[in-house]
């Protein structure tokens, strides 16, 4: 075994296989960087090129690239405060605050470093592992999937923000906006309006991105400078790794947890950051820096997701169960090349499992020190005029919206869920709560559903079911210990500035919130009983939080405490709406002329108006943003959502 | 509800087809002749997402295609994924040209809503033109610890509640649950399952007593545990042949194929309204799952050079190489044989189709 070990690395480095697994790094540090586009865009983009490729070429170039996305994504995650992907949300939190007091040089070397732990950590892992986990994936049942999914939830305890009912209703309202379409138990259709996008659910590309990027976006483009308030990057890159290495336990603690949680089929990696997360604030004794800008709460999210990746390659490989998205397509990949998973994979074609496990490693360091060199590059970026950024940052959030779907519609759900978003920012309704809420609604739902099939209510009872308990009491408490009332973590900004005098805006709000409440109730009854648990228990959960919330706040500004909070309290400037308004009249002319032709009219007039560009300035930028589009669209095969003019007229590609 | 396009209708369709056939080719006289698609990049739309069954599919398909097209094109996957294959499949058959630059392959996801008349289904099968079909199979089997050593001991286990894992009472997990009925056994239905692995993972772990999986995973994944002694084959779903009888999966010559079962199980032959039923989603899920269709009012020369194309490519030494599991030993519809199996799948007698609709809305609420 250990003379196939070495050999299967012999055969990796040759210069053809080293030169494809480049490729796939470099492709995945691109794809890393656009907000939004992780491992799924990448890996189809690779898809049409497998056709007769070399076997551990082709391995060595799709897992250079999966290994690069989260490593990459830390980009837009600390510099611009939109999440790279799904895999570096949590590293948001504390990682833009210190881009935003100079001090990015440091977050990225830190993110980098421990970044690079993890994907190391995780391929070691999966060298012994392989041989030994598949009793261990077995060992998790439903019961202790719906377990594992609680433990999640539970993480809510710790995201909460300033006021722990707004939490949970915050919690309750993504669970709210999970549950709508299919119910697992029935495939009845609840909350869909009848509309067929919403069957299969809304996107969590789509959510995420609205209810993170499109705020964000918009809260740049009011204060009008650059990204960074002092220096730019700032110096030092040395004291980030020293940062990670003075925190080198936490690092290991949160790649064997990512590992874990990748390696479960069912929980997916959407959450594994926010569990890394959670559990860095509930080790630390000083909880005040962090959502100011902790540095430890960039290295616990980067080992964890880092170390993901090689988790989830286990069910993928000894199973052929892809345990995430990205894994999805990499099984397809696989089928393609004629490797089919299973059992084997540990025996007879133990050599291939090397092969991907040593990519995985050597991917990670080239990754990570090409990361390393491009840094300062990109990281100037936050000393550009954010108003030169934004048109960018809008278009890739629309390509990455529209992959859902193709069409105008995931576009619609894109700005029905950046209003979303705006509102829960400003009234400080915690953000990462509603995303652990919205991730986990069907998950929980239907091992819920399924545990109770299986073993009836008894399945509480079972040993490791009792043991994830344990772990999560255990988890809320150490959260909230020394706390009063709600975390220490301001994920919605400070609410020392957010006192505002006038609660009708807040009060509203909520009131709007507790009509949604209602409406998944009602659509709950109109379900079989099966389908209708969950809604009407999110729905009356969620509506007494914020009936509980509506009551603190009617008291008046003094007395509602922490139940007040309004980001717009002490703004001058009539809030993000004017900006807003150029977003809904670019989703506009989308519906009129299709994506690309607005694109280009879109990014001429707001450079022009906004940026104040010279014409020379306003043609380039467009002329490369449009330039990026073609390439990226032209390589997936996609054609631009069309508008109304399309339904009229066969234009040529790309207007088409 | 009902809807004008019903699939039963298809005589009458059928020369409504044939008409519009000739009148484009008629308006077309420049394609009369032999079709050349040299230096053009033809769409094969999939309305799936990227991975999963269909795309793998495809994007194995679109190289033989391309170098058996006339003129050698350039084809390329298009995956328009959406409201279970119902959307992209609604936006084809509404907006596609009839010029041979643009054809789909859909999936028993897209054929079963068309059957059971799903209000949102807006294509109708008649009207498409098939190019090719491709077939697949799958295997049940069931657990050792049941103490089952073959199917013609299946008739024991009817007076205790089996469980399986499927993925909802609409989807292609249909086929197993018309087939346990047709064969009396008492099986729970436990929905919500993820793909066909989530029911293999719940036998493992002794969560489900019954399963099946489609070939290329019972070959790796289950006959392992076959193997081993945990898992014991009961029968395959068999194949169509030529004249629509089912025979026996070419993968698995040793395993009896449902119909067999029923047989050693019930004495007698299937028939009656239950039967049409199953027969109509098994042809649809399994025996004719992915047809590849031309747009309706395709000139007959461009389908003519799609069959020829496919035909050829199928025939390829090359792609009977490198098939491995994403064809299998599967006896491929081409040419001549392409309607017969397409119409199989694709059609259901209209009290079968009642008898259906009834029998979820009744057990499982559904509702139409």
């Amino acid at each position: 075994m250990i003379d196939l070990f070495f050999a299967t690395l012999g055969n990796l480095l040759t210069l053809q296989h080293m030169g494809y697994m480049l490729a796939g790094v470099s492709l995945g540090l691109v794809i890393g960087v656009l907000p939004g586009v992780g491992g799924i865009a990448g890996l189809s983009l690779l898809l049409p090129f497998l056709y007769g490729m070399n076997e551990t070429s082709a391995l060595a170039m799709l897992i250079g690239l999966l290994a690069i996305v989260p490593t990459a994504d830390t980009f837009t995650s600390i510099l611009m405060g939109i999440p790279g992907s799904s895999a570096s949300q949590a590293t948001v939190l504390d990682g833009f605050p210190l881009a935003r007091q100079g001090q990015a040089a440091r977050a990225l070397s830190a993110a980098f470093a421990a970044s690079m732990i993890g994907g190391l950590f995780g391929a070691l892992l999966l060298t012994f592992a392989v041989l030994v986990a598949s009793p261990i994936i077995l060992a998790f049942g439903t019961a202790e999937l719906f377990m594992l999914t609680l433990f999640g939830l539970s993480m809510v305890g710790v995201l909460s923000g300033a006021n722990m009912v707004k939490g949970i209703a915050s919690a309750c309202l993504g669970l709210g906006f999970g549950l709508v379409g299919a119910a697992p138990a029935t495939s009845e259709y609840r909350m869909d309006f009848g509309l067929l996008y919403l069957s299969d659910g809304i996107p969590l590309v789509t959510v995420a991105l609205g209810i993170f990027a499109l705020p964000e976006i918009l809260d740049l483009l009011r204060g009008g400078g650059a990204i960074a308030q002092g220096a730019p990057l700032g110096r030092g890159w040395y004291r980030g790794v020293r940062d990670t290495m003075a925190n080198i336990w936490l690092t290991l603690r949160c790649s064997g947890i990512g590992a874990l949680v990748g390696a479960i089929p069912g929980i997916g990696g959407s959450v594994v950051d926010w569990v890394a997360y959670g559990h860095v604030v509930q080790t630390s004794k000083d909880k005040s820096q962090f959502g100011k800008g902790d540095i430890r709460g960039v290295i616990a999210p980067e080992s964890a997701n880092n170390a993901t990746s090689a988790g989830a390659l286990l069910p993928t490989l000894l199973f052929g169960i892809p345990g995430s998205g990205s894994m999805a397509i990499f099984l397809a990949a696989m089928i393609l090349l004629g490797i089919q998973p299973g059992p084997s994979m540990a025996a007879e074609n133990l050599g291939v499992t090397y092969t991907i496990i040593w990519s995985l490693a050597i991917a990670n360091v080239i990754g990570t020190a090409m990361c390393i060199l491009l840094a300062p590059g990109i990281a100037k970026l936050t000393a550009v005029r954010y108003a030169l950024i934004a048109p960018f940052m809008i278009m890739v959030i629309c390509f990455a919206a529209f992959q859902a779907t193709r069409s105008f519609a995931d576009l619609m759900a894109l700005l029905a869920m950046g209003i979303l978003g705006i509102f829960l920012r400003r009234f400080g309704w915690s953000r990462p709560a509603f995303l652990i809420g919205f991730v986990l609604a069907l998950g929980g739902e239907r091992y819920l559903y399924q545990a109770v099939q299986f073993y009836g209510w008894g399945f509480v009872t079972r040993p490791l079911v009792l043991v994830i308990a344990a772990i999560i009491v255990i988890s809320i408490w150490a959260g909230l210990r020394g706390t009063k009332g709600g975390s220490s973590i301001h994920t919605e900004g400070s609410a020392e500035f957010s006192v505002a005098r006038n609660m009708t805006p807040q009060i509203i709000f909520s009131g709007v919130v507790l009509a949604g409440f209602g409406f998944a109730i009602q659509q709950g009854l109109g379900v079989s009983f099966l389908a209708q648990i969950f809604p009407i228990a999110v729905g009356v959960v969620g509506g007494a939080a914020t009936l509980l919330l509506l009551v603190q706040q009617a008291r008046g500004p003094a007395a509602a405490g922490s139940a007040n909070f309004d980001g717009e309290a002490q703004a001058g400037d009539g809030g993000p709406w004017r900006f807003l308004l150029w977003f809904i009249g670019f989703m506009v002319s989308v519906g009129l002329v299709g994506f690309f032709a607005a694109l280009v009219g879109f990014f001429m007039v707001f450079l022009r108006v906004i940026a104040r560009s010279s014409w020379v300035q306003a043609v380039a930028l467009t002329a490369g943003a449009g330039g990026l589009m073609l390439v990226l669209a032209n390589a997936l095969n996609l054609v631009f959502p069309g508008g109304l003019l399309q339904e009229y007229l066969d234009l040529p590609w790309p207007f088409r | 509800m009902t809807r004008p396009n019903t699939p039963f209708l298809s005589s009458r369709r059928g020369l409504l087809r044939a008409g519009a056939g000739l009148g484009a080719a008629a308006a077309l006289p420049g394609l009369a002749q032999a079709q050349d698609f040299a230096g053009r990049t033809i769409e094969f739309v999939i309305p799936f997402a990227e991975a999963g069954g269909s795309d793998v599919w495809a994007r194995f398909m679109a190289p033989f295609l391309a170098k058996h097209l006339p003129g050698k094109p350039n084809v390329i996957v298009r995956n328009v994924p959406g409201g279970g294959s119902i959307t992209g499949t609604n936006t084809f058959y509404q907006r596609a040209r009839p010029d041979g630059l643009s054809f789909i392959g859909t999936s028993g996801s897209t054929q079963f809503p068309y059957l059971l008349g799903d209000p949102r289904v807006r294509y109708d099968y008649t009207r498409m033109i098939p190019t090719y079909v491709s077939p697949t199979g799958g295997v049940v089997y069931l657990p050792k610890s049941l103490g089952i050593e073959n199917v013609s001991q299946l008739a024991r286990l009817r007076d205790r509640e089996l469980v399986y894992g499927s993925q909802g009472a609409t989807s292609l997990d249909l086929v197993p649950m018309l087939a346990f009925r047709l064969l009396g056994l008492n099986v729970r239905h436990v929905f919500g399952m993820r793909g066909r692995g989530e029911g293999r993972l719940g036998l493992m772990r002794g969560e489900i007593t019954i399963d099946y999986q489609t070939s290329s995973a019972y070959i790796t994944q289950v006959m392992p545990m076959v193997q081993a002694g945990t898992a014991v084959p009961m029968f395959s779903w068999g194949v169509l042949d030529g004249q629509g009888n089912v025979q026996r999966d070419p993968s698995f010559p040793d395993l009896p194929h449902f119909v067999e079962a029923f047989e050693m199980v019930n004495g007698s032959k299937p028939s009656g309204v239950e039967y049409d039923a199953y027969l109509a989603f098994f042809a649809s899920g399994f025996a004719g799952q992915k047809p590849a269709m031309l747009p309706h009012g395709t000139p007959d020369n461009i389908v003519a050079a799609y069959r020829k194309a496919f035909s050829d490519a199928v025939a390829d030494p090359e792609l009977q190489a490198r098939k491995g599991d994403v064809l299998g030993e599967y006896k491929q519809a081409v040419g001549d044989d392409v309607q017969a199996v397409y119409r199989v799948a694709t059609t259901i007698k209209p009290e079968a189709r009642e008898w259906v609709r009834n029998f979820l809305a009744t057990n499982h609420n559904v509702r139409f």
